[in-house]
């Protein structure tokens, strides 16, 4: 290994190595805020190197290439707001701090590794080191039922799905003979006589597997338990780091061996994107938990996603791209909101805990409404520019049906997004608890949802240089 | 520059509105005032500059603004104004007035948020006249809608919320099915000339074949048929205008309605000349039918607001006749029903929604009497329901009447089933007087007559449809550029 290729794993290397240093220095002496100033010195670091590391394939394993280190800078930006976000939450309740920070750096790795794998293994790797920081982070509150209850569920149904993925690997290795992407998607290309015993068995499970980390319909059945048991800033991580990092793998993958152009492999993903966008948003009618209401809401983005994703090609992608970091800030904002307003007893996630909020934090409310109304695509909102450019790029491709589904669908979703909307403006009646005095949050936080606001609305009213950032990452994937 | 400082005055009016109303409501509502008519004196000056100019002339447009916005897609930040949406602005302005007045004792909470909305509400309506940019006037188009779903949500009625989740889902949908046709076009566009561009008058000569455009058209008519509303998608308009405040029923009524009007008369006509051609007979169909059933549908109502609010289905039937017999007279017939239904239908607004201040109930079998005890209000209701029922004198008559004789031009048979709704409009109109303020007060109510701001409010908007119904040269002059403009459908 070359100096030049660890110049172009820095990215990589600094959030390993941050993650080290927090260990060692809560062993030597905890403090909370140190492990937190630590982490974010680590995470901007790596997002400083993105802009400087070296492009090249580093072994068979790794590739640096723009598209990488997009989704890279992407990741660590989220996680960066996930520390932020977690440090006035954890501020306030019992139990050891440093050892989260240590958990959310190497969670990081474990997605930026998917990002930029070309190969089974790295894929695999990466998805591990993901997972099994993700049982530990589910479960950190170790000591209350509903977070130990969604670890232990997450833990037994991801172990499940990477065994599926593991297997799907190995059949694709024996019917092929390699685990190369670009080995892959050449053979994919030239051989005519495949044997498609083996390879359509693997290639759906490993759909499974992806399917699982992604909460698709119908692999999404963990999704509203995790999301409700998990501490607030962990189901942010979970609903933007861990799908990111998954999806991006998913468009380089497909992007690159054109595997979802094969009649069956469309027509499976075209299923599980139209199931995720019809239960998702349908299932979230059914919700009184706001938890609960973003969890089905993000199985139908990711149907959205799917939908891009599916289109293909280089407008496709860029769709989904774009989509994704919408997708990221609208998370990320809304999960900020929650855990703000959570308590320490428990987490805001009943309707009632927003009731005339607007009333008392207007701030606090705008964001949110900004945010659900961006989940739900109305324009000044990322949101909105998101579902635009993935109609579009379905126009351009034809893909109608898909669209008019999307349309629908996004349609239903809007009715649950309004009905939080509407609690949150709602005269608060006289006696009750809405006259509460409400702590105020840590300044991280007002930060935090600040600056989310500001990117939110800045992306959907002038998304020209992230467009042009985008087109660049994707047009380094050939 | 102009019209980017229209709407850029209305916005931030409408953040220092919402600042300013913390330490004073009062200074909040002066604000609002401010901000339209410091817009009102700018759209006036641009009438008074282009007086002359605006009959002839090879330029289409008084003003521009043309700026690249995002153009990876070719999308353009392009506003223009030639005289319809010189009207129409002119229209949005003074019905804000006449909003911010309205609401002037009747919103007591959340004052700043209110004031806020409402001058969002007149932007994003601004935006959508002036919009040149396709994807800038669906952008403007949505807009509008979260603002209105706002002002319907928090301070509308017993039933708002129903009503503005209803409102939204129904206008939301409609306008993704825009958003398809807009994109289905772009790229129909893109196919024929390689070329990217939302740009209004670069797709205006887009080569496309017949099933394609009429697919592509049905998108675009869907969207303005619901804003409309035509009948059958009409269910959402009476439960909005019933639960919206008083300002909200106003702008929806006197605006939000014209912006589907709008739509019809700019884009859908213009830039699918052949498949409306084709679709002409079922459009008129359905306006017919919208003016009948909306005439019936106000006959039988209890509740006053939902009275006046089937009139408007009623009323914009007409505008969609106009548009669809597509010739000057008819043409000019409903821009000009869109512009005094606006006036006439917000005075009844107001009137209503100052009853149902003063008696808390909106209920016609409830009233009775009240002339006795409400002359002015009494007064100033019978002209405006006589306006509406189209008095000659009045603006509605003049458009109206230009409407039914374009028809008549086109085909006999259609206008003169419309001249019916003339009739019908002549029951409810007079059914609101003479259950409201005629017979015996047995109540009995005792009420306080309208207030100085009231009166001069409705006193202006009298002035305004005499000067329609008396005078109404200067208008068809703003109009007569965008109408020799018009592709004339039938031959």
């Amino acid at each position: 290994m070359t100096a030049s290729d660890l110049l172009a794993l820095l990215p990589l290397l600094l959030v390993a190595a941050t993650s080290v240093i927090v260990m060692l220095a809560a062993a030597v002496h905890r403090n909370h805020a140190l492990a937190l100033v630590l982490t974010l010195l680590g995470l901007a670091g790596a997002f400083c190197s993105v802009f400087f590391a070296h492009l090249r394939q580093v072994t068979a394993l790794l590739i640096i290439d723009s598209y990488a280190l997009f989704f890279m800078g992407l990741i660590v930006a989220a996680s960066f707001t996930v520390a932020l976000l977690a440090y006035g939450y954890l501020a306030a309740r019992e139990g050891n701090r440093e050892e989260f920070y240590v958990l959310i750096l190497v969670a990081t790795l474990g997605a930026m590794v998917l990002a930029a794998s070309t190969h089974f293994v790295s894929f695999f790797l990466g998805l591990e080191i993901l997972s099994v920081a993700l049982y530990a982070l589910i479960s950190y509150l170790h000591g209350r039922a509903l977070p130990v209850e969604a670890g232990i569920k997450y833990l037994v149904l991801a172990a499940a799905s990477a065994a599926f993925l593991l297997f799907g690997i190995a059949l694709l290795y024996a019917a092929l003979g390699t685990m190369e992407f670009a080995r892959v998607a050449q053979i994919l290309a030239t051989t005519v006589d495949l044997n498609l015993t083996l390879l359509l068995p693997g290639v759906a499970l490993i759909v499974t597997g992806i399917g699982f980390k992604l909460a698709l319909v119908p692999f999404h059945m963990w999704t509203p338990d995790v999301y409700e048991g998990a501490p607030a800033p962990v189901t942010a991580f979970v609903a933007t780091v861990s799908k990111g990092g998954m999806f991006a793998l998913l468009l380089r993958y497909f992007h690159q061996s054109g595997a979802h152009t094969f009649a069956p492999v469309f027509l499976m993903f075209s299923i599980i994107a139209v199931a995720s966008m019809f239960a998702g948003n349908l299932l979230a009618l059914l919700q009184n938990n706001v938890k609960r209401i973003l969890a089905y809401s993000s199985i139908a983005q990711m149907g959205y996603l799917l939908v891009a994703f599916q289109i293909g090609g280089p407008i496709g992608t860029s769709a989904a791209a774009f989509y994704l970091v919408a997708y990221f800030v609208m998370t990320l904002g809304a999960f900020a909101v929650v855990t703000v307003l959570s308590e320490r007893e428990r987490d805001a996630d009943l309707l009632d805990d927003y009731r005339g909020l607007f009333w008392r934090r207007p701030a606090l409310a705008l964001v949110f409404t900004a945010m659900l109304l961006s989940l739900a695509g109305i324009p000044l909102t990322a949101g909105f520019l998101g579902k635009f450019y993935i109609v579009a790029a379905g126009a351009s491709a034809g893909a109608w049906a898909l669209i008019v589904i999307l349309v629908i669908t996004s349609t239903i979703g809007l009715f649950y997004y309004l009905r939080v909307v509407v609690v949150l403006y709602q005269q608060p009646a006289t006696s009750d608890r809405a006259h509460e005095p409400i702590p105020r949050q840590a300044s991280a936080a007002t930060l935090v949802l600040a600056a989310l606001t500001v990117i939110l609305v800045w992306l959907g009213v002038y998304p020209t240089p992230l467009l042009r950032v985008i087109q660049a990452a994707i047009g380094s994937l050939g | 520059m102009i019209l980017l400082w229209l709407i850029v005055v209305l916005l931030a009016g409408g953040v220092f509105a919402w600042l300013a109303a913390r330490s004073n409501p009062l200074l909040c509502r002066w604000i609002s005032l401010v901000a339209i008519g410091i817009d009102l004196v700018l759209v006036l000056g641009l009438w008074v500059r282009n007086f002359k100019v605006s009959v002839t002339g090879t330029n289409n447009w008084f003003e521009q603004v043309d700026w690249n916005w995002i153009p990876q897609f070719g999308i353009h930040f392009h506003l223009a104004m030639d005289g319809l949406s010189l009207l129409l602005v002119l229209l949005t302005l003074f019905l804000g007035v006449a909003a911010v007045v309205a609401s002037w004792t009747e919103i007591t909470f959340g004052i700043g948020f209110f004031h806020f909305n409402l001058l969002w509400i007149l932007a994003g309506i601004t935006g959508v006249f002036l919009a040149l940019d396709m994807f800038l006037f669906y952008f403007a188009w949505e807009l509008m809608l979260v603002p209105m779903y706002f002002l319907i949500a928090i301070w509308g009625h017993e039933r708002r919320i129903y009503a503005a989740v209803k409102f939204f889902l129904f206008t939301q949908l409609s306008g993704l099915l825009m958003l398809i046709a807009i994109l289905a076009l772009y790229f129909a566009h893109y196919r024929a000339t390689g070329i990217y561009t939302f740009e209004y008058e670069d797709l205006l000569h887009t080569p496309l074949d017949p099933h394609t455009a009429m697919w592509i058209m049905l998108g675009f008519f869907i969207a303005f048929a619901v804003k409309l509303p035509m009948v059958p998608f009409h269910t959402w308009l009476a439960d909005a205008h019933t639960q919206a405040p008083t300002a909200g029923s106003i702008i929806l009524a006197g605006l939000l309605l014209k912006t589907g009007a709008y739509g019809l008369i700019r884009f859908v006509v213009p830039l699918f000349p052949g498949a409306a051609r084709e679709f002409a007979p079922v459009a008129m169909t359905l306006a017919i039918v919208g003016i009948l059933y909306g005439a019936i549908l106000a006959f039988g109502q209890t509740d006053l607001k939902r009275l006046v609010a089937y009139t408007s289905i009623s009323h914009l039937g007409f505008v969609l006749l106009g548009v669809f017999a597509a010739n000057a007279l008819a043409l000019q017939g409903a821009v000009m029903t869109m512009i005094c239904h606006g006036i006439s239908t917000g005075a009844l607004f107001i009137v209503v929604g100052a009853l149902q201040q003063r008696t808390h109930t909106r209920a016609i079998a409830d009233m009775g009497g009240l002339w006795a005890t409400v002359p002015r209000m009494s007064g100033v209701a019978l002209f405006f329901a006589l306006a509406s029922l189209g008095l000659p004198g009045l603006g509605d008559f003049i458009g109206e009447f230009l409407v039914l004789l374009g028809t008549y031009q086109v085909n006999v048979a259609m206008a003169a089933v419309a001249a019916v709704g003339v009739l019908t409009a002549t029951f409810y109109a007079l059914r609101f007087v003479q259950r409201v303020f005629q017979g015996p007060n047995s109540h009995p109510w005792q009420l306080a007559d309208l207030m100085v701001r009231e009166g001069l409010l409705l006193g202006s908007m009298v002035a305004l449809l005499l000067w329609l119904g008396l005078y109404p040269q200067p208008v068809f002059r703003l109009l007569a550029h965008a109408v020799a403009q018009f592709p004339a459908i039938w031959r």
